[in-house]
């Protein structure tokens, strides 16, 4: 009973971040058709950003602040400078962009920073844990989990409820209309890579906050993760990416807790070969997106 | 100043593509200009050219007297010109009444687009009844009536109009007709591509008409109803 308890703690943390990065994903890719690759590396820049902070004596919660800041900072930065270019190109040479960027970010962090991990110490306090019912819960995990359903919300808030969200989600259907209106398309796709590197910053306090250390493919895993998400979920639906997130999460906390060690190596194997099963019953993902055919 | 637009030389390309070539084309303050042509003869081309959404390879377009040559969208919809496009574009996934607010929200002044989508509502009831409902559940005929209404949204002087009776059952074709004017009479001066040559030239001042995107003929309907080059210009293509 206990181990489900905490096992379903950490399903749903981990899931909170790989939703957070699919949604960011998610985001850009239904307004301008960019598949991010560089987006572990905004998470990245976060994590190094926290590290630099703290380095540089700036209390925790300041650190992790402007950890998150980085990453929307990188995000902005990154459509300015290399994607805003490519505005409109096919998706194949959108994709190789970001392969490019994501590459020359990993040399500047491995020869600028290291390429070894760094720590990242928080207050000892903050890893305490707590008992519910016979289980050992931790706090780090728990304020993950209500951060990510904040930031998840708070998102949804935003494009439900502002006419900024409004501009988006018109702009994700059908960019050219919303420049014919008189709107600066700019402004609406700074908007979206500015929420995307919001988000890939507060999964970058959040994992940072559990692992303790940042090294230069600290994004790429997790992002790879969120990738699968987005395909799950149904590329370019946003719906269907956060909910992607969390299985993706809670299959691989699953395989990871209950399968007999002599299957362990075969873990993302398994969870992989789950998400092609998936796709091979419902091709256009979990939660298709509503304007799938344009892009 | 008497015209609201005027495109002198006007050429749109596609790579190898030539979609207008050295299109000239004048518009009359106040009044409606068609423009006339088959399949592909580049009347949207020369449309969204104008609205800011085409490169334009050569020539010039002024509107109200201004060059506004090579000037982004917004800069054009500022300078008092809105399109109802090929195809409506209605945003499906928003509501009739959020594809309102978001053309309204190019004005900057929260309380005039108001004001001016309550006028919308009442100039196309249908719009109000349908109000929450997503833009891609009406019917073609209300989808055709809300581009217009979100064209009219920024107050335009110049309205482009391309296609809007495409597919549309004949009594909604008359509807919109009389809605164009209406809008006419409101000193909206209107570009109106057509499909429908007959009913066009029947509410036009002024036609042009283009073939494999060059200009064949222009001038007043009734010279034109009849005109070979009209009927060439459709058999053409
Ligand atoms: N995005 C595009 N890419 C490549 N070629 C295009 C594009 N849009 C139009 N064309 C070509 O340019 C030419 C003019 O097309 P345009 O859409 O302007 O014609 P049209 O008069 O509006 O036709 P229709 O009556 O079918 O709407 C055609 O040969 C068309 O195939
Ligand atoms: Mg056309």
């Amino acid at each position: 009973m206990d181990l489900i308890l905490q096992q379903t703690i950490n399903a749903i943390s981990l899931g909170g971040v790989y939703a957070m990065l699919a949604l960011g994903l998610a985001i850009v890719f239904s307004i301008v058709g960019l598949i991010n690759f560089a987006h572990g590396d905004i998470m990245t820049f976060g994590g190094y950003g926290i590290f630099l902070s703290l380095a540089f004596g700036f209390p925790p919660v300041a650190a992790l602040t402007i950890g998150i800041g980085a990453a929307v900072v990188m995000a902005l930065a990154l459509e300015r400078t290399a994607f805003r270019a490519m505005r409109g190109a096919d998706v194949v040479i959108l994709l190789i962009t970001s392969f490019a960027v994501s590459e020359i970010l990993k040399v500047l962090f491995q020869n600028g920073i290291s390429a070894r991990p760094v720590p990242i110490s928080l207050p000892a306090s903050w890893s305490g844990t707590y008992q519910i019912g016979g289980a050992t819960i931790g706090v780090v995990p728990t304020v993950s989990i209500l951060v990510a359903f904040g930031s998840l919300a708070g998102l949804t808030w935003v494009l439900r409820r502002t006419a900024t969200g409004m501009a988006m989600r018109a702009a994700a259907q059908d960019l050219e209309m919303l420049r014919l209106l008189g709107v600066r398309a700019n402004r609406v796709v700074a908007v979206a890579f500015a929420l995307s590197g919001l988000l890939a910053g507060i999964a970058a306090v959040i994992w940072t906050a559990q692992r303790g250390s940042v090294d230069p493919m600290m994004g790429f895993f997790p992002v790879l993760k969120a990738f699968i998400a987005t395909v799950l979920g149904g590329l370019g639906s946003l719906g269907g990416a956060v909910l992607a997130g969390f299985v993706i999460g809670a299959l691989e906390v699953m395989t990871q807790a209950f399968l007999p060690d002599s299957l362990s190596p075969y873990r993302d194997a398994i969870v992989l070969g789950l998400v092609i099963a998936a796709l091979l019953w419902r091709p256009d993902g979990l939660l298709p997106a509503a304007n799938a055919n344009r892009s | 100043m008497d015209t609201a637009l005027e495109i002198r030389g006007l050429d749109v390309r596609y790579g190898a593509v030539q979609a207008t070539r050295g299109v000239d084309l004048t518009a009359p303050l106040g009044g409606v200009t068609a423009l006339l042509g088959a399949n592909g003869a580049g009347k949207s081309s020369t449309v969204m050219a104008i609205a800011g959404a085409r490169r334009i390879a050569g020539g010039t377009v002024s509107i109200f007297g201004r060059d506004m040559t090579g000037a982004a969208p917004d800069a054009i919809v500022r300078a008092g010109v809105a399109i109802s496009p090929e195809g409506r574009r209605v945003f499906s996934a928003l509501s009739v009444e959020e594809n309102l607010t978001l053309a309204g929200s190019v004005l900057g002044d929260p309380a005039r687009a108001a004001d001016r989508k309550a006028r919308m509502i009442e100039r196309f009831p249908i719009l109000g009844e349908r109000r929450r409902q997503l833009a891609g559940l009406l019917s073609g005929g209300e989808q055709q009536m809300l581009a217009v209404a979100r064209a009219l949204m920024s107050g335009p002087r110049l309205l482009l109009m391309d296609e809007p009776s495409l597919g549309l059952a004949p009594q909604m074709v008359d509807r919109i007709f009389a809605i164009i004017e209406d809008l006419r009479d409101e000193g909206i001066s209107i570009l109106l591509v057509e499909q429908n040559a007959a009913l066009a030239l029947d509410v036009a001042d002024h036609a042009v008409i283009l073939a494999n995107g060059a200009v064949v003929a222009a001038g007043k309907p009734a010279d034109l109803r009849n005109d070979s080059l009209l009927q060439a210009a459709y058999l053409a293509a």
